[in-house]
Protein backbone atom coordinates (compact mmCIF):
# COMPACT_ATOMS: atom_id res chain seq x y z
CA UNK A 1 0.00 0.00 0.00
CA UNK A 2 1.66 3.20 -1.02
CA UNK A 3 2.47 5.68 1.50
CA UNK A 4 -0.13 8.21 2.23
CA UNK A 5 0.60 11.85 0.62
CA UNK A 6 2.27 14.28 2.52
CA UNK A 7 2.69 17.32 -0.08
CA UNK A 8 3.03 21.15 -0.46
CA UNK A 9 4.16 23.65 -2.57
CA UNK A 10 7.19 26.55 -3.03
CA UNK A 11 6.35 29.84 -4.89
CA UNK A 12 9.03 32.37 -5.90
CA UNK A 13 7.15 35.42 -6.42
CA UNK A 14 8.82 37.90 -9.60
CA UNK A 15 9.11 41.15 -8.10
CA UNK A 16 9.64 44.93 -8.98
CA UNK A 17 9.78 48.83 -8.19
CA UNK A 18 8.20 51.20 -10.82
CA UNK A 19 9.66 54.34 -10.62
CA UNK A 20 12.65 53.51 -8.09
CA UNK A 21 16.02 54.25 -9.74
CA UNK A 22 18.17 52.33 -7.27
CA UNK A 23 15.87 49.14 -7.31
CA UNK A 24 17.82 46.11 -5.76
CA UNK A 25 15.12 43.22 -5.59
CA UNK A 26 16.86 41.65 -2.59
CA UNK A 27 16.30 44.90 -0.48
CA UNK A 28 12.76 45.28 -1.76
CA UNK A 29 12.17 41.09 -1.31
CA UNK A 30 13.38 41.61 2.18
CA UNK A 31 11.11 44.50 2.58
CA UNK A 32 7.67 42.42 1.74
CA UNK A 33 8.89 39.47 3.80
CA UNK A 34 9.81 41.59 6.76
CA UNK A 35 6.55 43.83 6.22
CA UNK A 36 4.53 41.21 6.46
CA UNK A 37 1.65 41.48 9.71
CA UNK A 38 1.35 38.01 10.41
CA UNK A 39 5.33 37.93 10.60
CA UNK A 40 5.17 40.19 14.14
CA UNK A 41 6.91 37.71 16.08
CA UNK A 42 10.12 36.89 13.36
CA UNK A 43 10.23 33.77 14.40
CA UNK A 44 13.71 32.83 12.69
CA UNK A 45 13.50 29.64 10.05
CA UNK A 46 16.59 27.58 10.69
CA UNK A 47 18.69 25.79 8.40
CA UNK A 48 20.79 23.76 10.45
CA UNK A 49 19.18 20.32 9.21
CA UNK A 50 19.00 21.54 5.43
CA UNK A 51 21.39 20.07 2.89
CA UNK A 52 20.13 20.95 -0.55
CA UNK A 53 23.46 19.56 -2.09
CA UNK A 54 22.50 16.00 -0.69
CA UNK A 55 21.37 13.78 -3.93
CA UNK A 56 18.76 11.34 -4.10
CA UNK A 57 21.24 8.83 -5.88
CA UNK A 58 23.72 9.15 -3.34
CA UNK A 59 26.45 11.80 -3.87
CA UNK A 60 27.17 15.36 -2.60
CA UNK A 61 27.59 18.01 -4.79
CA UNK A 62 30.63 20.74 -3.01
CA UNK A 63 29.26 23.14 -1.02
CA UNK A 64 32.56 25.63 -1.85
CA UNK A 65 32.70 28.78 -2.75
CA UNK A 66 30.20 30.40 -5.40
CA UNK A 67 27.43 27.80 -4.20
CA UNK A 68 25.13 30.37 -2.49
CA UNK A 69 22.14 28.19 -1.46
CA UNK A 70 20.19 30.97 0.92
CA UNK A 71 20.87 34.59 1.24
CA UNK A 72 19.54 34.30 5.11
CA UNK A 73 18.67 37.56 5.07
CA UNK A 74 15.37 37.25 6.22
CA UNK A 75 13.33 33.63 7.01
CA UNK A 76 10.63 33.36 9.43
CA UNK A 77 7.67 30.97 10.05
CA UNK A 78 4.09 31.83 10.19
CA UNK A 79 1.14 30.31 12.30
CA UNK A 80 -0.26 28.76 9.66
CA UNK A 81 3.07 26.40 9.69
CA UNK A 82 4.22 27.83 6.06
CA UNK A 83 7.69 29.33 5.77
CA UNK A 84 8.34 33.13 4.18
CA UNK A 85 11.43 34.57 2.89
CA UNK A 86 14.15 35.71 0.69
CA UNK A 87 15.27 33.15 -1.83
CA UNK A 88 18.22 34.80 -3.70
CA UNK A 89 16.17 37.95 -5.26
CA UNK A 90 13.04 36.93 -4.78
CA UNK A 91 10.29 36.97 -1.73
CA UNK A 92 9.33 32.84 -1.60
CA UNK A 93 6.40 30.98 -0.09
CA UNK A 94 6.85 27.50 0.63
CA UNK A 95 3.20 26.14 2.17
CA UNK A 96 3.08 24.21 4.95
CA UNK A 97 3.16 20.23 4.92
CA UNK A 98 -0.56 19.38 3.35
CA UNK A 99 -2.12 15.64 3.56
CA UNK A 100 -4.03 16.36 0.35
CA UNK A 101 -4.32 17.71 -2.53
CA UNK A 102 -7.47 20.02 -1.89
CA UNK A 103 -5.45 21.31 1.34
CA UNK A 104 -2.17 21.73 -0.53
CA UNK A 105 -4.22 24.30 -3.44
CA UNK A 106 -6.06 26.21 -0.68
CA UNK A 107 -2.30 26.82 1.38
CA UNK A 108 -0.97 27.45 -2.48
CA UNK A 109 -3.56 30.04 -2.84
CA UNK A 110 -3.15 31.47 0.64
CA UNK A 111 0.33 32.07 -0.06
CA UNK A 112 -0.59 34.35 -2.78
CA UNK A 113 -2.96 36.50 -0.26
CA UNK A 114 0.01 36.56 1.89
CA UNK A 115 1.97 38.23 -0.53
CA UNK A 116 -0.78 40.66 -1.27
CA UNK A 117 -1.02 41.96 2.30
CA UNK A 118 2.89 42.34 2.75
CA UNK A 119 3.20 43.98 -0.81
CA UNK A 120 0.70 46.55 1.28
CA UNK A 121 1.99 46.88 4.09
CA UNK A 122 5.80 47.11 2.10
CA UNK A 123 4.51 49.88 -0.25
CA UNK A 124 4.55 52.51 2.92
CA UNK A 125 8.19 52.16 3.22
CA UNK A 126 8.28 53.42 -0.54
CA UNK A 127 8.29 56.78 -1.59
CA UNK A 128 4.91 58.38 -3.43
CA UNK A 129 5.64 57.55 -7.26
CA UNK A 130 7.30 54.16 -5.96
CA UNK A 131 4.67 51.29 -6.16
CA UNK A 132 5.76 47.48 -5.77
CA UNK A 133 4.38 44.96 -8.15
CA UNK A 134 5.08 41.29 -7.25
CA UNK A 135 3.86 37.90 -9.82
CA UNK A 136 3.08 34.90 -9.77
CA UNK A 137 4.60 33.40 -12.48
CA UNK A 138 7.92 31.67 -13.83
CA UNK A 139 9.78 34.10 -16.07
CA UNK A 140 11.00 37.20 -17.02
CA UNK A 141 10.62 36.45 -20.44
CA UNK A 142 13.90 37.57 -20.63
CA UNK A 143 16.20 34.33 -20.06
CA UNK A 144 15.80 34.52 -16.53
CA UNK A 145 13.11 31.78 -14.82
CA UNK A 146 12.33 31.33 -10.99
CA UNK A 147 10.64 28.18 -9.40
CA UNK A 148 7.57 26.88 -8.76
CA UNK A 149 8.53 23.81 -7.01
CA UNK A 150 6.35 20.82 -5.93
CA UNK A 151 7.03 18.15 -2.78
CA UNK A 152 5.89 14.60 -2.35
CA UNK A 153 6.34 12.40 0.10
CA UNK A 154 7.67 9.26 -1.03
CA UNK A 155 8.71 5.62 0.50
CA UNK A 156 12.48 5.29 0.62
CA UNK A 157 11.74 1.36 -0.29
CA UNK A 158 10.47 2.38 -3.57
CA UNK A 159 13.65 1.92 -6.33
CA UNK A 160 14.60 5.74 -7.67
CA UNK A 161 14.96 4.64 -10.55
CA UNK A 162 11.64 3.03 -11.07
CA UNK A 163 10.01 6.41 -9.81
CA UNK A 164 11.93 7.93 -12.74
CA UNK A 165 10.72 5.25 -15.52
CA UNK A 166 7.45 5.80 -14.76
CA UNK A 167 7.10 9.38 -14.17
CA UNK A 168 9.44 10.94 -17.14
CA UNK A 169 6.41 10.87 -19.99
CA UNK A 170 3.81 11.78 -17.29
CA UNK A 171 5.88 15.16 -16.19
CA UNK A 172 6.69 16.31 -19.77
CA UNK A 173 2.61 15.65 -20.80
CA UNK A 174 1.01 16.98 -17.58
CA UNK A 175 2.22 20.51 -19.28
CA UNK A 176 -1.03 20.89 -20.96
CA UNK A 177 -3.02 21.12 -18.34
CA UNK A 178 -0.06 22.69 -15.77
CA UNK A 179 1.06 25.34 -17.76
CA UNK A 180 0.36 29.34 -17.44
CA UNK A 181 1.49 30.28 -20.79
CA UNK A 182 3.91 32.14 -22.60
CA UNK A 183 4.16 35.03 -25.64
CA UNK A 184 7.21 33.96 -27.22
CA UNK A 185 10.20 31.50 -26.26
CA UNK A 186 13.68 31.60 -24.46
CA UNK A 187 16.90 30.02 -23.57
CA UNK A 188 17.47 29.17 -27.53
CA UNK A 189 14.58 27.53 -28.20
CA UNK A 190 12.91 28.00 -31.36
CA UNK A 191 10.81 30.78 -31.97
CA UNK A 192 7.34 30.43 -31.14
CA UNK A 193 4.14 33.08 -31.12
CA UNK A 194 2.58 31.72 -27.79
CA UNK A 195 3.30 28.26 -25.62
CA UNK A 196 1.63 26.10 -23.27
CA UNK A 197 4.42 26.76 -19.97
CA UNK A 198 6.35 29.41 -18.66
CA UNK A 199 9.15 26.72 -17.80
CA UNK A 200 9.56 24.87 -20.35
CA UNK A 201 12.16 26.29 -22.25
CA UNK A 202 14.47 25.82 -19.48
CA UNK A 203 14.79 22.23 -18.85
CA UNK A 204 18.47 21.06 -20.20
CA UNK A 205 18.70 17.11 -18.42
CA UNK A 206 16.86 14.15 -17.97
CA UNK A 207 17.43 13.85 -14.15
CA UNK A 208 19.76 15.48 -11.87
CA UNK A 209 20.42 17.73 -8.73
CA UNK A 210 20.91 21.16 -10.22
CA UNK A 211 17.89 23.98 -9.95
CA UNK A 212 19.40 27.10 -11.55
CA UNK A 213 21.20 26.31 -14.44
CA UNK A 214 20.86 22.54 -16.43
CA UNK A 215 17.40 22.34 -15.23
CA UNK A 216 16.46 18.67 -14.85
CA UNK A 217 12.96 17.21 -15.33
CA UNK A 218 13.22 14.65 -12.47
CA UNK A 219 15.04 16.41 -9.77
CA UNK A 220 17.09 14.48 -7.41
CA UNK A 221 17.66 16.51 -4.15
CA UNK A 222 17.02 14.24 -1.67
CA UNK A 223 16.45 15.90 1.60
CA UNK A 224 13.30 14.29 3.33
CA UNK A 225 13.13 17.22 5.84
CA UNK A 226 11.62 13.68 8.05
CA UNK A 227 13.02 10.65 8.52
CA UNK A 228 15.42 9.72 6.28
CA UNK A 229 15.29 5.67 6.70
CA UNK A 230 11.88 5.50 5.76
CA UNK A 231 11.33 8.69 3.27
CA UNK A 232 12.05 10.50 0.97
CA UNK A 233 10.86 13.68 -0.82
CA UNK A 234 10.47 13.74 -4.25
CA UNK A 235 11.03 17.57 -5.26
CA UNK A 236 9.43 18.37 -8.85
CA UNK A 237 11.12 21.55 -10.47
CA UNK A 238 9.13 21.11 -13.73
CA UNK A 239 5.63 22.87 -13.36
CA UNK A 240 4.66 26.65 -13.09
CA UNK A 241 3.10 28.65 -11.08
CA UNK A 242 -0.57 28.19 -11.32
CA UNK A 243 -3.04 31.08 -10.18
CA UNK A 244 -6.12 29.07 -10.95
CA UNK A 245 -7.09 26.90 -8.20
CA UNK A 246 -8.72 24.13 -9.85
CA UNK A 247 -4.83 23.78 -11.57
CA UNK A 248 -2.92 23.72 -8.72
CA UNK A 249 -5.58 20.84 -7.48
CA UNK A 250 -5.03 19.25 -10.92
CA UNK A 251 -1.50 19.52 -10.89
CA UNK A 252 -0.68 18.53 -7.51
CA UNK A 253 -3.63 15.76 -7.33
CA UNK A 254 -2.88 13.81 -10.68
CA UNK A 255 0.58 13.54 -9.32
CA UNK A 256 0.37 11.99 -6.19
CA UNK A 257 -1.99 9.69 -7.78
CA UNK A 258 0.66 8.72 -10.66
CA UNK A 259 3.19 8.12 -7.47
CA UNK A 260 1.18 5.97 -5.27
CA UNK A 261 0.52 4.03 -8.54
CA UNK A 262 4.01 3.76 -9.45
CA UNK A 263 4.62 2.84 -5.25
CA UNK A 264 2.24 -0.05 -5.64
CA UNK A 265 3.40 -1.55 -8.95
CA UNK A 266 0.20 -0.77 -10.65
CA UNK A 267 2.22 0.29 -14.01
CA UNK A 268 2.29 -2.26 -16.97
CA UNK A 269 5.51 -1.13 -18.65
CA UNK A 270 6.52 2.35 -18.67
CA UNK A 271 5.97 4.66 -21.72
CA UNK A 272 9.37 5.40 -22.47
CA UNK A 273 10.40 8.73 -25.11
CA UNK A 274 13.20 8.61 -27.29
CA UNK A 275 14.16 12.34 -26.29
CA UNK A 276 12.66 13.67 -22.90
CA UNK A 277 14.20 16.96 -23.02
CA UNK A 278 13.51 18.26 -26.85
CA UNK A 279 9.98 16.81 -25.60
CA UNK A 280 9.25 18.97 -22.44
CA UNK A 281 9.71 22.08 -24.76
CA UNK A 282 8.00 20.52 -27.78
CA UNK A 283 4.70 20.11 -25.65
CA UNK A 284 4.64 23.55 -24.26
CA UNK A 285 5.10 24.56 -28.18
CA UNK A 286 2.21 23.71 -29.34
CA UNK A 287 -0.98 25.04 -27.85
CA UNK A 288 -3.21 23.24 -30.90
CA UNK A 289 -2.14 19.82 -28.98
CA UNK A 290 -1.54 18.10 -32.56
CA UNK A 291 2.34 17.45 -32.24
CA UNK A 292 3.65 13.56 -31.58
CA UNK A 293 6.38 12.75 -30.17
CA UNK A 294 8.94 9.32 -30.68
CA UNK A 295 8.37 6.59 -28.28
CA UNK A 296 10.60 4.10 -27.71
CA UNK A 297 8.22 1.23 -28.67
CA UNK A 298 4.85 2.61 -29.44
CA UNK A 299 5.25 4.93 -32.19
CA UNK A 300 4.29 8.59 -32.14
CA UNK A 301 1.50 9.70 -29.37
CA UNK A 302 0.01 13.31 -28.69
CA UNK A 303 0.64 14.32 -25.06
CA UNK A 304 -3.35 14.13 -24.48
CA UNK A 305 -2.92 10.44 -25.89
CA UNK A 306 -0.54 9.75 -23.04
CA UNK A 307 -2.42 11.37 -20.78
CA UNK A 308 -5.24 9.16 -21.59
CA UNK A 309 -2.75 6.07 -20.68
CA UNK A 310 -1.76 7.39 -17.50
CA UNK A 311 -5.81 8.24 -16.69
CA UNK A 312 -7.08 4.73 -17.96
CA UNK A 313 -4.23 3.43 -15.37
CA UNK A 314 -4.97 5.44 -12.01
CA UNK A 315 -8.82 4.86 -12.43
CA UNK A 316 -8.34 1.24 -12.60
CA UNK A 317 -5.92 1.94 -9.81
CA UNK A 318 -8.00 4.01 -7.73
CA UNK A 319 -10.69 1.67 -8.26
CA UNK A 320 -8.93 -1.39 -7.10
CA UNK A 321 -8.05 0.36 -3.84
CA UNK A 322 -10.61 2.37 -3.29
CA UNK A 323 -10.47 6.00 -2.79
CA UNK A 324 -12.04 9.41 -0.99
CA UNK A 325 -13.78 12.06 -2.19
CA UNK A 326 -10.78 14.51 -2.73
CA UNK A 327 -8.89 11.62 -4.86
CA UNK A 328 -12.59 11.49 -6.69
CA UNK A 329 -12.82 14.71 -7.11
CA UNK A 330 -8.77 14.78 -8.57
CA UNK A 331 -9.68 12.01 -10.94
CA UNK A 332 -13.08 13.59 -12.35
CA UNK A 333 -11.50 17.01 -13.32
CA UNK A 334 -8.35 14.89 -14.40
CA UNK A 335 -10.70 12.95 -17.39
CA UNK A 336 -12.99 16.67 -17.60
CA UNK A 337 -9.75 18.54 -18.81
CA UNK A 338 -8.46 15.94 -21.09
CA UNK A 339 -12.08 15.79 -22.46
CA UNK A 340 -12.13 19.50 -23.10
CA UNK A 341 -8.76 20.04 -24.07
CA UNK A 342 -9.60 17.46 -26.57
CA UNK A 343 -12.62 19.08 -28.05
CA UNK A 344 -11.20 23.05 -28.01
CA UNK A 345 -8.76 23.92 -25.82
CA UNK A 346 -10.60 27.40 -25.45
CA UNK A 347 -13.03 25.51 -23.05
CA UNK A 348 -10.85 25.12 -20.59
CA UNK A 349 -9.83 29.04 -20.30
CA UNK A 350 -12.79 28.70 -16.66
CA UNK A 351 -9.64 26.24 -14.97
CA UNK A 352 -6.34 27.24 -16.82
CA UNK A 353 -4.47 29.85 -17.01
CA UNK A 354 -2.57 29.34 -20.08
CA UNK A 355 -5.87 29.16 -21.97
CA UNK A 356 -7.65 32.13 -19.64
CA UNK A 357 -4.27 34.24 -20.98
CA UNK A 358 -4.50 33.86 -24.26
CA UNK A 359 -8.32 34.22 -24.74
CA UNK A 360 -7.50 37.52 -23.69
CA UNK A 361 -4.46 38.07 -25.98
CA UNK A 362 -6.51 37.04 -28.95
CA UNK A 363 -8.97 39.56 -27.68
CA UNK A 364 -6.78 42.12 -28.33
CA UNK A 365 -4.76 40.66 -31.03
CA UNK A 366 -8.36 40.81 -32.71
CA UNK A 367 -9.68 44.31 -31.55
CA UNK A 368 -6.43 46.33 -31.60
CA UNK A 369 -4.89 44.07 -34.40
CA UNK A 370 -1.60 43.84 -32.07
CA UNK A 371 1.25 41.64 -33.82
CA UNK A 372 2.41 38.95 -31.27
CA UNK A 373 5.97 40.61 -30.04
CA UNK A 374 4.15 43.92 -29.11
CA UNK A 375 4.90 45.29 -26.28
CA UNK A 376 1.22 45.44 -24.92
CA UNK A 377 0.57 42.20 -25.42
CA UNK A 378 3.81 41.30 -23.09
CA UNK A 379 2.57 43.73 -20.89
CA UNK A 380 -0.81 41.71 -20.39
CA UNK A 381 1.42 38.45 -20.42
CA UNK A 382 2.84 39.57 -17.40
CA UNK A 383 -0.12 41.71 -15.60
CA UNK A 384 -2.05 38.59 -15.58
CA UNK A 385 0.11 37.23 -12.83
CA UNK A 386 0.09 40.45 -10.67
CA UNK A 387 -1.09 39.55 -7.35
CA UNK A 388 -2.69 43.00 -7.00
CA UNK A 389 -6.61 42.16 -6.48
CA UNK A 390 -7.24 45.02 -8.33
CA UNK A 391 -4.93 45.22 -11.40
CA UNK A 392 -4.07 41.42 -11.80
CA UNK A 393 -5.72 39.85 -15.07
CA UNK A 394 -6.34 36.26 -13.30
CA UNK A 395 -8.27 38.11 -10.33
CA UNK A 396 -10.21 40.33 -13.23
CA UNK A 397 -11.19 37.37 -14.58
CA UNK A 398 -12.56 35.50 -11.15
CA UNK A 399 -14.60 38.43 -10.44
CA UNK A 400 -16.53 38.63 -13.38
CA UNK A 401 -17.05 34.76 -12.40
CA UNK A 402 -15.24 33.70 -15.82
CA UNK A 403 -12.75 31.24 -13.66
CA UNK A 404 -14.19 28.35 -11.47
CA UNK A 405 -12.55 28.31 -7.80
CA UNK A 406 -12.62 25.49 -5.48
CA UNK A 407 -12.24 28.16 -1.92
CA UNK A 408 -14.17 31.41 -1.25
CA UNK A 409 -12.11 34.11 0.16
CA UNK A 410 -12.71 33.75 3.99
CA UNK A 411 -11.60 29.83 3.42
CA UNK A 412 -8.24 31.67 1.75
CA UNK A 413 -8.02 34.40 4.90
CA UNK A 414 -8.08 31.67 7.40
CA UNK A 415 -5.67 29.88 5.50
CA UNK A 416 -3.13 32.23 5.87
CA UNK A 417 -3.22 32.35 10.03
CA UNK A 418 -4.49 28.71 10.40
CA UNK A 419 -2.64 25.88 10.08
CA UNK A 420 -3.41 22.59 8.24
CA UNK A 421 -5.06 20.29 11.06
CA UNK A 422 -3.91 17.21 9.75
CA UNK A 423 -0.18 17.02 9.37
CA UNK A 424 2.72 18.12 12.02
CA UNK A 425 2.27 22.09 10.39
CA UNK A 426 -0.56 21.91 13.08
CA UNK A 427 1.78 21.30 15.89
CA UNK A 428 4.24 23.92 14.37
CA UNK A 429 1.96 26.83 13.44
CA UNK A 430 -0.23 26.46 16.40
CA UNK A 431 3.27 26.95 18.34
CA UNK A 432 4.38 30.05 16.68
CA UNK A 433 0.58 31.20 17.57
CA UNK A 434 0.60 30.22 21.39
CA UNK A 435 4.83 30.38 22.26
CA UNK A 436 6.02 33.13 19.94
CA UNK A 437 8.35 34.19 23.35
CA UNK A 438 9.63 31.63 23.59
CA UNK A 439 10.02 29.91 20.12
CA UNK A 440 13.51 30.64 18.95
CA UNK A 441 13.79 28.95 15.60
CA UNK A 442 11.63 26.51 13.45
CA UNK A 443 12.41 24.19 10.38
CA UNK A 444 10.14 22.10 8.86
CA UNK A 445 11.43 18.75 11.13
CA UNK A 446 12.40 20.67 14.07
CA UNK A 447 11.63 23.48 17.14
CA UNK A 448 13.44 24.89 19.31
CA UNK A 449 12.86 26.51 22.62
CA UNK A 450 14.25 28.65 25.18
CA UNK A 451 12.53 28.00 28.71
CA UNK A 452 14.74 29.83 30.54
CA UNK A 453 16.92 27.01 31.39
CA UNK A 454 20.54 26.40 30.73
CA UNK A 455 20.15 24.69 27.45
CA UNK A 456 17.70 25.28 24.33
CA UNK A 457 15.17 22.61 23.89
CA UNK A 458 14.72 20.91 20.65
CA UNK A 459 11.52 19.34 19.51
CA UNK A 460 12.43 17.16 16.61
CA UNK A 461 9.20 16.25 13.90
CA UNK A 462 10.75 13.82 11.94
CA UNK A 463 7.14 12.00 11.19
CA UNK A 464 5.07 14.34 8.69
CA UNK A 465 1.75 12.79 9.96
CA UNK A 466 2.23 12.83 13.80
CA UNK A 467 1.83 16.53 15.41
CA UNK A 468 -1.69 16.68 14.06
CA UNK A 469 -4.75 18.51 15.65
CA UNK A 470 -5.96 15.10 16.52
CA UNK A 471 -2.45 14.59 17.85
CA UNK A 472 -1.17 17.20 20.14
CA UNK A 473 -4.42 19.70 20.32
CA UNK A 474 -5.47 18.88 23.80
CA UNK A 475 -1.88 18.95 24.82
CA UNK A 476 -1.07 22.26 23.62
CA UNK A 477 -4.34 23.46 25.29
CA UNK A 478 -3.36 22.25 28.28
CA UNK A 479 0.18 23.87 28.51
CA UNK A 480 -0.26 27.47 28.89
CA UNK A 481 3.68 28.06 28.58
CA UNK A 482 6.31 26.33 25.93
CA UNK A 483 7.62 25.02 29.59
CA UNK A 484 5.04 23.29 30.54
CA UNK A 485 4.56 22.14 26.93
CA UNK A 486 8.17 20.60 26.89
CA UNK A 487 7.42 18.73 30.33
CA UNK A 488 4.27 17.64 28.38
CA UNK A 489 6.05 16.28 26.05
CA UNK A 490 8.52 14.71 28.27
CA UNK A 491 11.34 17.14 27.49
CA UNK A 492 14.31 16.78 24.99
CA UNK A 493 17.56 18.47 25.87
CA UNK A 494 18.47 20.38 22.34
CA UNK B 1 -6.19 -6.27 -27.74
CA UNK B 2 -6.25 -4.34 -24.41
CA UNK B 3 -4.10 -1.49 -25.88
CA UNK B 4 -5.91 -0.95 -29.09
CA UNK B 5 -9.43 -0.55 -26.70
CA UNK B 6 -7.56 2.08 -24.61
CA UNK B 7 -6.81 3.73 -27.62
CA UNK B 8 -10.47 4.11 -28.77
CA UNK B 9 -12.03 4.87 -25.49
CA UNK B 10 -11.05 8.86 -25.70
CA UNK B 11 -12.46 9.65 -28.95
CA UNK B 12 -15.66 7.73 -28.23
CA UNK B 13 -15.68 9.90 -24.99
CA UNK B 14 -15.08 13.29 -27.76
CA UNK B 15 -18.00 12.15 -30.32
CA UNK B 16 -20.19 12.53 -27.39
CA UNK B 17 -18.50 15.50 -25.93
CA UNK B 18 -18.74 17.37 -29.44
CA UNK B 19 -22.32 16.91 -29.48
CA UNK B 20 -22.94 18.53 -26.77
CA UNK B 21 -21.12 21.80 -27.11
CA UNK B 22 -22.67 22.17 -30.67
CA UNK B 23 -25.90 22.28 -29.00
CA UNK B 24 -24.50 24.90 -26.63
CA UNK B 25 -22.73 26.84 -29.03
CA UNK B 26 -25.53 27.65 -31.34
CA UNK B 27 -26.62 31.05 -30.91
CA UNK B 28 -24.23 31.95 -28.05
CA UNK B 29 -21.17 33.08 -30.35
CA UNK B 30 -22.27 36.92 -30.33
CA UNK B 31 -23.07 36.98 -26.79
CA UNK B 32 -19.53 35.39 -26.29
CA UNK B 33 -17.99 38.22 -28.29
CA UNK B 34 -19.72 40.88 -26.46
CA UNK B 35 -18.59 39.46 -23.28
CA UNK B 36 -15.01 39.25 -24.71
CA UNK B 37 -15.49 43.19 -25.44
CA UNK B 38 -16.88 43.45 -22.20
CA UNK B 39 -13.52 42.15 -20.44
CA UNK B 40 -10.94 43.64 -23.22
CA UNK B 41 -12.47 47.39 -21.84
CA UNK B 42 -12.21 45.95 -18.45
CA UNK B 43 -8.67 45.24 -18.64
CA UNK B 44 -8.07 48.84 -20.15
CA UNK B 45 -8.50 50.66 -17.28
CA UNK B 46 -5.77 48.58 -15.18
CA UNK B 47 -3.36 47.85 -17.56
CA UNK B 48 -0.14 49.52 -16.91
CA UNK B 49 0.42 52.70 -18.59
CA UNK B 50 3.07 52.60 -20.39
CA UNK B 51 3.80 49.37 -21.75
CA UNK B 52 7.15 49.47 -23.51
CA UNK B 53 9.02 50.61 -20.46
CA UNK B 54 7.25 48.15 -18.07
CA UNK B 55 8.39 45.46 -20.19
CA UNK B 56 11.87 46.94 -21.42
CA UNK B 57 12.47 47.38 -17.03
CA UNK B 58 11.23 43.61 -16.01
CA UNK B 59 14.08 41.96 -15.48
CA UNK B 60 14.07 39.14 -12.55
CA UNK B 61 17.76 37.80 -12.26
CA UNK B 62 18.73 34.94 -9.65
CA UNK B 63 15.70 32.28 -9.66
CA UNK B 64 15.75 28.29 -9.12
Amino acid sequence: MALRKVLGTETEFGITVLNQAAFNPVVASSAVVSSYAGNRSRIQWSLDEESPGRDLRGFRIAEGPGIDFETGLVNTVLTNGARLYVDHAHPEYSSPECADPRSAALYDKAGERVMVEAVEAAQRLLGPDERLVVHKNNTDGKGNSYGAHENYLIARAIPFDRIVRHLTAFFVTRQIFTGSGKIGSENGRPPVDYQITQRADFFEEEIGLETTLKRPIINTRDEPHADPSRYRRLHVILGDANRSEVQTFLKLGTTALVLDAIEDGAFPDPIELVDPVREVWSVSHDPKLEYAMETTDRGRLTALEIQWQYLDVIQQYARSIGVGPVWTQVLGEWEQILLDLETDPRSTADRLDWTAKLRILEGYRSRDGLAWNDSKLRLLDLQYHDVDPQRGLYQRLVDRGAIRRLFDDQQVELATIEPPEDTRAFFRGTCVHRYPEALVSANWDSLVFDIGEETLKRVPMMEPLRGTRRHVASMLEASPTAAAMIRALGGNDG
Amino acid sequence: MAEQERRQRPADRKGDESDRSEIETTGAAEEISDRIDDLLDEIDTVLEENAEEFVKNYVQKGGQ
